[in-house]
């Protein structure tokens, strides 16, 4: 992987988009083994109600796997997202305003969902 | 030596969003602009997803709240144009992941043949509308 520091750090041209490329699929696979985990837990018996659906998220290996979840969501939708605005939008003043707000966006709504987390 | 900046070179460039209509693509193609369009979806409908995990967990007052909203609606938005939303953000999300998985496939088994690339697609538009109709009777009551 390429240097992303220092004065010989890679700034332009190809490679720079392994990490990405990595961070999306790592990402990708977090999230899918948490949809298992909800999955799973929400086809156990029992009737399904609060009691049960709050009771799923309460549980600690659950907030801490939900918590990863949430910031893997907010770098992989940066990648996807950030990917969109370079395919579809040219000017360099509209990419960066899209750019700014995709990423006030996902800090703000992961902040949201880690707040309703910790209150439980 | 005397044609140079007389001929005519072809020009290549992006096709443009109103030629897209009438652009026929082949099935993994369609789920390739389906994966991102329904990736571009939920990335807008956050806030919705976690206003529901939100109302859904935090109380049982709140729950109540989180189970009239597919009833009663969210403030002026009526409960019928709730339950399509999710309805969207169901599929969007069962599209996103069988589309994701059959990348992570393709990047394990080296799947680049035209008919692999067919029959995946295939498979994952399957399994993400079948899903998605069971999924939305339940949201709908049918049963």
């Amino acid at each position: 992987m390429s240097t992303q520091f220092g004065s010989k750090r890679l700034v332009v041209g190809a490679h720079y988009g392994l990490s990405d490329w990595l961070a999306q699929r790592v990402t990708a696979l977090l999230m899918a083994l948490f949809t298992l985990a909800v999955v799973v837990q929400v086809l156990l018996p029992g009737e399904m109600g609060y009691d049960k659906w709050a009771g799923i998220f309460s549980a600690q290996w659950m907030k801490v796997l939900t918590f990863v979840v949430i910031v893997a969501l907010a770098w992989h939708a940066w990648v996807g997202v950030r990917d969109i605005w370079m395919d579809y939008v040219k000017p360099v003043g509209v990419r960066l305003a899209l750019q700014v707000f995709t990423i006030v966006w996902l800090v703000g709504c992961a902040g949201w969902a880690v707040q309703v987390l910790w209150r439980l | 030596m005397s044609t140079i900046g007389t001929t005519e070179r072809p020009v290549y460039r992006n096709i443009h969003v109103t030629q897209i209509v009438g652009y026929r693509l082949p099935l993994a193609g369609i789920v390739s602009i389906l994966h991102r369009i329904s990736g571009a979806l939920m990335f807008l409908l956050l806030p919705l997803v976690i206003w529901l995990f939100d109302t859904s967990v935090s109380s049982e007052v709140s729950f109540e709240r989180f189970r009239s909203a597919f009833v009663a609606g969210i403030g002026f938005v009526p409960g019928g144009l709730v339950k399509l939303v999710v309805l969207a953000l169901i599929w969007a999300y069962l599209h996103h992941f069988f589309a994701g998985v059959r990348h992570l496939w393709m990047d394990m088994v080296h799947a680049v043949s035209k008919e692999q690339g067919r029959t995946s697609a295939v498979v994952t538009l399957v399994l993400s509308l079948a899903l998605t109709l069971v999924l939305g009777a339940r949201l709908f009551g049918l049963f």
